[in-house]
């Protein structure tokens, strides 16, 4: 074939479909992409192929029965989405919680940011083509909190920590030392990942200009959390809402400008120093006391309808219950922050090639357990 | 995209390969050398003590799955209460810990042992004698602070790292 004959040689879309099994899907996410050669003009999402229909098991479950499921929305960060249900079953009782549960449910909190965060920039390396060598470092990071939450409520992935009134036990008295053991060699590894990674030029190659998502594309979309932050949103609801006990410590907000996949990278590593920093607090303030108000086994909230949030690693989960008065929720419904996020892809993907799809997909973090519920 | 830094990233990597190399490994040889698992361990199977127990029911009430079911019925002998079949279907069973936590008369306990994997799906379905305590299936300390004082500490990677460097 001459070079004239390519030239007028006729070209048409092409559908790709990535998943719902690929590697770099985290999950079982199915998108539909259609390309121009190896340019991506449109995407269509399909999601559904982990519905369990959640929302609606809570409707048959006791108020206090549905927080083991909570911890099976965002299974990385099961101890956010407890906070949140009891949140804004709490709301809707009008329980108090004792001060030494709260700051208990600050450091579980606390500690569950760090994990979704090392989860979530080892495998956007990952995804970046730093095969496995971050994310194992990050995995190993993150095991050592893992063990703490293991002490603490007995299991490593579901937690079922956190209950309406307070928290389930007591912490262990090994478990403070043990915190600050941690703290004393967290810092360390994060530079240690900072200066490997924040000049590494191939990393800003794949990551800077990437994927961008303007700031009011972000508000417009209803982004939240460190993808939002990114883009120069600066909203988090431990500031703009604050819940808990989030109002007695002293910590910053990260912002990025660029709105790119490397901006919520750094977004993220620079979270991760804020959470060490509430933490250091909460070692150092930490009361006696019970740490469970005096809750009936059955909880009837009056009749009516709530609505908590509260910053997950994520973005902003939000939980909205109405209550008819008897022992379960007439009607739960859970704000994702994952499926939320999902929805601005289509816009930061056209134009960009089949391996910034890739990129660009890892940076926005999403947990496919909650988007399907 | 400039790359007048070409080449530092290359040699950055290799100073913490290596010096990750160097560092005290963090992986165990499972079945050889184990770890000590949490003293509040949910593990895999429930225990049940017959001594204690008064079939209240209020695990099986708790329990978010429905995988406990109790049968009662009066001795007519000498007109005592007593529990008939106490029966767990563990493969229904999410290991919440709820009906440990509902318990008033301290009858039901998590397990601490794991590996406890079954080759049929009936033998998952466990009742009265089959779920009493023994020494291949010893008790949890989850919200049993008294056993848990008794179980070996448990082993940290935190631990692990810190006496390394000293």
């Amino acid at each position: 074939m001459t070079t004239t004959e390519l030239m007028t040689l006729k070209t048409e879309p092409f559908v790709l479909n990535f998943g719902p099994l690929h590697p770099s899907t985290h999950g079982v996410y199915r998108m539909r992409a259609t390309l121009d050669g190896e340019v991506v003009l449109d995407i269509e999402p399909v999601f559904g192929y982990l519905h369990r229909g959640i929302e609606k098991l809570a409707e048959e479950r006791t108020y206090t029965g549905f927080i083991p499921l909570t911890d099976r929305l965002d299974y990385i960060c099961p101890m956010s989405n407890n906070l949140a249900y009891c949140l804004a079953v709490e709301k809707l009782a009008g329980i108090r919680v004792p001060e030494r549960a709260e700051y208990l449910r600050v450091i579980m909190a606390e500690l569950q940011r760090l994990v979704n965060h090392f989860i979530a920039v080892g495998t956007f390396l990952n995804d970046c083509g730093a095969f496995m060598t971050p994310v194992v470092y990050m995995l190993r990071e993150r095991e050592k909190i893992l063990d703490m939450f293991d002490m603490v409520c007995g299991q490593r992935l579901t937690y079922n920590y956190m209950r309406i009134g307070g928290v389930g036990q007591d912490i262990p008295e090994e478990f403070l030392p043990a915190l600050r053991k941690f703290l004393g060699t967290t810092p360390r590894f994060i530079e240690e990942m900072e200066w490997l990674l924040k000049q590494n030029e191939i990393l800003l190659a794949r990551t800077k200009g990437v994927g961008i998502l303007p700031r009011d594309t972000a508000i417009n979309c209803g982004i939240s959390g460190p993808v939002a932050r990114a883009s120069g949103v600066n909203r988090d609801l431990r500031k703009a809402d604050p819940y808990s006990i989030y109002d007695r410590f002293e910590f910053d907000i990260p912002t990025g400008e660029a709105g790119d996949c490397y901006e919520r990278y750094r977004v993220r590593i620079e979270e991760m120093r804020q959470s060490l920093r509430i933490l250091e607090q909460v070692t150092k303030q930490i009361p006696g006391g019970p740490v469970r108000a005096e809750v009936p086994h059955l909880i009837r909230p009056p009749r009516g309808e709530a609505y908590a949030h509260l910053e997950a690693p994520k973005g902003e989960l939000g939980f909205y219950i109405v209550s008819d008065n008897s022992i379960a929720p007439y009607r739960c419904h859970v704000r994702p922050t994952s499926l939320i996020n999902l929805t601005a892809l289509r816009e930061m993907v056209r134009g960009w090639k089949v391996a910034d799809l890739i990129v660009i997909f890892g940076s926005i973090d999403i947990t496919m357990g909650e988007v399907d519920r | 995209m400039k790359f007048e830094r070409y080449g530092i990233g290359i040699i950055k990597g290799m100073t913490v390969t290596i010096r990750h190399l160097l560092r005290h490994p963090t992986v165990n040889q499972f079945p050889e050398q184990r770890l000590n698992v949490s003293r509040r361990t949910r593990g895999n199977e429930l225990i049940w003590s017959r001594e204690k127990c008064t079939g209240c029911a209020t695990c099986a009430k708790t329990c978010p799955q429905g995988a406990i079911e109790i049968v009662t019925a009066t001795n007519a002998e000498n007109n005592k209460y007593e529990v008939e079949t106490y029966r767990v279907d563990t493969g229904y069973c999410i290991q919440c810990g709820l009906c440990v936590e509902a318990c008033p008369y301290d009858a039901v306990f998590m397990g601490y042992s794991y590996e406890r994997a079954k080759y049929r799906r009936g033998e998952l379905v466990q009742t009265n004698d089959e779920l009493l305590e023994s020494p291949e299936r010893p008790a949890s300390g989850y919200y049993h602070p008294d056993i848990a004082g008794k179980l070996p500490v448990q082993t940290l990677l935190v631990d692990k790292i810190v006496e390394k460097r000293k």
